[in-house]
């Protein structure tokens, strides 16, 4: 009753499962007589490799991640992060494309008469030279470059995190107004880092990818600062202050020392206690943001004000997509595993059947359910490099949401010295009665007081420097305003090009990967079309 | 709805010299329109069971009955008790989930599965001919109550019953298999072979059905992060303006577009792949429920043997004594030896149907399998087409936009 059959085995034996790890390569016939294997079907995953090996590799996990090669898949499920994973491109047009928009890219900035390409590795454990018994760790910093600026084309030394943070300090008091990129925290915030060299290597690729905004940034790249920082052997010279109040305390007050080199602080006629008053009026105002200063109601400031209100609707929108774009990479990868363990439980089944079968039915039924298999195996597959592929193209939303921060920050620059400004013209202003009551005063008692004159002639020179330093302010002010509209441009442009390269990227990247599953799908479903006539 | 039609040469006790020799017999059956009854909790589904045939003993060549799911569990009771032996269809579980026992869904999933029931049924040569499921096809509302409480009292399987069953068998199998117990078991190695293979063929499904279940879960995922990734693209739209906004909302648009395929492909692959795969499942268990009775059948007889046996040492001895009892004695001893020989014909008409139904059951799964698979192939197949075709179309567009 229960015949044993042993014809049309051979199939059976090879199982696809090995993976060569290449998406093209030339695929390999399943063994096989007859002719249902003849025709060419292009199974990467297929080698002639017998049933009981399958047995030894077969576990879930394993499988699922061992073939990998993206970095990008694992630390996908991390907070956005800047790793740089190693990406097959799915097609030639497509990896041209990203490497156009070069913030974040490896490769040269689209002219190629000048680069500026920096890269940061090897990071090494050193002993502080001065307080012995430290250690910090640096980092090589190699740049390659043709620019005038440079000693060189090529050259490299050793910088320090705290360096970086000079360098970016010094950035942010030399270029207010522009749009300078952030650089990397100083801590870890958020991020379940408890390894030393985990923290390392993402602090390395951190820096990488800062260095390389910076290299993007048309005005910046040219820089004295960042000139030294790549190239200067030995310590950075430190920037003057850390804070932005205690900056805008020092640029109210020390601006006419600079311009006339007097060694004394402004002392205005209420002493000591008006610098604390401006102190806590700009400290307020870099609290509560934007919204606390009152510029006056030039009408350039209305189209900066629309501006910015626009650029606000703008970073909620990219925000709330940037959300919604990791909670699609999340369902893509969670199919993909799904469909990975459906076709494993498959394989199993199909050795089972095959190992104990007692009929043709089962046999059959057993090959069936191996096209299944390697089907559902090979989707799991392309949707995994479906995922990394989108990871990549969606990263750019995260790049323009930290763009936004540097926007931030340059408006900041621009209230602040606004209200520089309306400081000084208040002290002015204040200066000014005040030496008209003395004067009024000084006029009704006859005699003169030689230490009231003395007095008002002290305060005409103070309200003169004040004066001055009042119409700096006005010349900072329009300068950083200049700044900021020439930013407002350059990003409008490159945001422009960058979201059509990520769209484009996106749609082609998924419209691609669809194909190549419709076509594994369909000649599965071809392959069983006898059962549907059969049964209807 | 599947119509059998059985060549008039082959044996069959329906073949009637009255039916029109030009139509050969056919019994074909559907359950359809579920309707909801009553209210609170006493609510419960009905259905419609349509039958068409030219049986002899039906009343054709329409008839149409409203049946609710305990009748259909008193159907496959009285089947299983009287057909021992046959792999009796499986029906679907009870819902446990008080909350998805109206849902759409559920009621969907049900209707389709005890379809499959009935239809497998008819399709059956032996299972066809039963007077329980003419009662079950034809009888009226009040008949049917009536079968169905009276049958509580006499045979009450329920659910819980057979997987204690299933439990028990699956028990001694192990036992047996470890050699815990010393059984009153057959020693039959290919007997042996097909319960291993029967119960390690349950835990395996099981598990594919298992990432079914999921993948059709992972599909609506899908579906949902596409709506809202679309709705936020569109929003970014909103604020870049002109061309490129434009672009970000018809790629916003595709996206929830997408979504929808995604949530209609996803109930595709649940009726369609899921259910079939649990289905299959439960015919395993079925299978588990006939080995049990197939092992009572052999203890039966065994013990039946034993007891013959001693029966005849004592009427020995009661010859050779020349006791009174001796025709009493006799007379039981012929008795039980009918009664031996009715529990050897019992067992060895199970074994015999069994190695039929293994055969049968084994051809009916490559079947319905491979529809499954078909099915699942050809829906994944449209969704990838329908992404791909999707996300393509934005590309003309995205590239005038790139050269401008």
């Amino acid at each position: 009753m229960m015949a044993y059959e042993n014809e049309g085995f051979e199939d059976m034996e090879s199982l696809v499962l090995h993976d060569d790890g290449n998406n093209n390569k030339s695929p390999k016939s399943n063994g096989g007589a007859n002719g249902r294997d003849g025709n060419q079907r292009h199974y990467p995953l297929s080698s002639p490799v017998p049933f009981a090996e399958i047995l030894i590799t077969e576990d879930a996990d394993a499988f699922i991640h061992s073939s990998s090669s993206h970095n990008s898949f694992n630390s996908f499920l991390e907070p956005p992060s800047y790793a740089e994973a190693v990406f097959r491109s799915f097609d030639g047009d497509h990896a041209k494309q990203t490497n156009d928009h070069g913030s974040v890219s490896t490769s040269v900035p689209s002219s190629s008469s000048d680069y500026l390409k920096i890269s940061v590795t090897d990071p090494r454990e050193e002993e502080d030279p001065v307080a012995g018994g430290n250690t910090y760790t640096t980092y090589l910093i190699t740049t390659w470059t043709n620019l005038p600026d440079f000693n060189g084309t090529e050259f490299s030394l050793r910088r320090r995190f705290k360096d970086v943070v000079t360098l970016s300090d010094r950035l942010s008091d030399s270029y207010r107004g522009f749009f300078i990129p952030m650089r990397p925290d100083k801590s870890v915030v958020g991020k379940q880092v408890t390894q030393k060299q985990e923290f390392v290597e993402q602090r390395r690729m951190a820096l990488d990818k800062y260095l390389k905004k910076l290299a993007a940034h048309p005005v910046i790249r040219r820089s004295e600062e960042l000139r030294v920082f790549l190239q200067a052997k030995g310590n950075l010279p430190l920037a003057k202050t850390t804070t932005v109040a205690s900056r805008m305390v020092d640029g109210a007050v020390k601006l006419p020392n600079q311009l006339f080199g007097n060694g004394e602080p402004i002392e205005s006629a209420k002493g000591g206690g008006d610098l604390l008053k401006i102190f806590k009026e700009l400290r307020q105002s870099v609290t509560y943001g934007w919204g606390a200063t009152k510029p006056p109601l030039v009408e350039e400031d209305k189209e900066f004000m629309e501006k910015k209100m626009k650029l606000q609707e703008f970073e909620l929108a990219l925000g709330n997509v940037s959300l919604q774009a990791e909670s699609l990479v999340k369902s893509q990868q969670d199919i993909g595993e799904t469909m990975g363990q459906l076709g494993l439980a498959f394989v199993k089944l199909t050795q089972f059947e095959t190992k104990e079968a007692m009929f043709n039915s089962q046999k059959l039924r057993a090959r069936d359910m191996k096209n299944i298999a390697t089907s559902a195996v090979k989707a799991s597959r392309l949707y995994r490099e479906l995922n990394a592929q989108t990871i990549k193209h969606l990263d750019k939303l995260h790049d323009y949401l930290g763009v936004m921060l540097d926007v931030n920050s340059a408006y900041s620059d621009r209230s602040n010295a606004l209200l520089t400004v309306q400081t000084l013209v208040s002290e002015v202003s204040t200066l000014n009665s005040r030496i008209e009551k003395l004067e009024a005063v000084a006029f009704k008692v006859f005699g003169g007081d030689s230490s009231r004159v003395q007095k008002i002639e002290d305060m005409k020179e103070t309200m003169r420097v004040t004066n001055e330093a009042k119409n700096h302010a006005v010349r900072e002010y329009e300068r950083i305003k200049e700044n900021n509209k020439m930013e407002l441009e350059r990003l409008d442009n490159e945001r422009r090009d960058d979201f059509i390269g990520m769209l484009k990227g996106f749609v082609v990247n998924q419209a691609g990967y669809a194909e190549k599953m419709a076509s594994a799908w369909e000649t599965v479903a071809n392959e069983t079309s006898n059962y549907a006539k059969s049964c209807r | 709805m599947i119509t059998t039609q059985r060549s008039p040469t082959g044996g069959g006790g329906l073949q009637s010299p009255r039916s029109p020799s030009s139509q050969p017999p056919f019994l074909s059956v559907s359950v359809t329109d579920p309707a909801k009854m009553g209210n609170g909790v006493q609510a419960y589904i009905s259905y419609k069971v349509i039958t068409k045939t030219n049986f002899p003993d039906y009343q054709g060549p329409e008839k149409i009955v409203i049946r609710r799911y305990t009748d259909f569990v008193w159907l496959r009771d009285c089947l299983f008790k009287k057909y021992k032996g046959i792999f009796i269809p499986p029906l679907p579980e009870k819902s446990t989930v008080e909350k998805f026992r109206f849902s759409a869904e559920f009621i969907e999933m049900r209707r389709q599965a005890l379809d499959s029931f009935v239809n497998r049924i008819a399709l059956h040569h032996e299972l066809q001919k039963s007077e329980d499921l003419r009662t079950f096809l034809q009888a009226d509302e009040q008949t049917m109550e009536r079968a169905r409480s009276q049958d509580t009292g006499i045979f009450k399987r329920k659910p819980a019953d057979l997987m204690q069953i299933f439990r028990d068998v699956q028990s001694k199998v192990s036992d047996v298999v470890l050699g815990k117990e010393k059984p009153v078991e057959e020693t039959n190695p290919e007997y042996e072979k097909l319960k291993r293979y029967i119960f390690e063929l349950e835990d395996h499904l099981a598990e594919a059905q298992k990432h079914a279940y999921r993948l059709v879960k992972r599909h609506r995922e899908l579906g949902q992060s596409l709506a809202d990734f679309g709705k936020a693209i569109k929003l970014l739209g909103a604020c870049e303006g002109d061309a490129l906004g434009t672009a970000f909302s018809e790629l916003g648009a595709k996206s929830e577009m997408l979504s929808i395929k995604l949530q209609r492909e996803a109930h595709n692959l649940l009726m369609n792949f899921e259910e079939p795969l649990k289905d299959y499942v439960r015919a395993v268990q079925s299978i588990k429920g006939t080995i049990a009775e197939r092992a009572n059948a052999f203890r039966q007889q065994c013990e039946l043997a034993e007891t013959i046996k001693l029966k005849e040492i004592d009427l020995n001895k009661l010859r050779l004594t020349r006791s009174e009892r001796m025709l009493d004695a006799e007379h039981e001893y012929e008795e039980l030896k009918a009664e031996g020989e009715e529990a050897t014909r019992r067992f060895e008409t199970i074994v015999r149907l069994m190695n039929e139904e293994i055969v049968r059951f084994q051809d009916e799964k490559t079947q319905d399998m491979g529809l499954a698979f078909h099915e699942f192939a050809k829906g994944q197949a449209r969704l990838a087409n329908g992404i791909a075709d999707a996300w393509r179309s934005l590309i003309p567009k995205l590239d005038s936009l790139s050269s401008s």
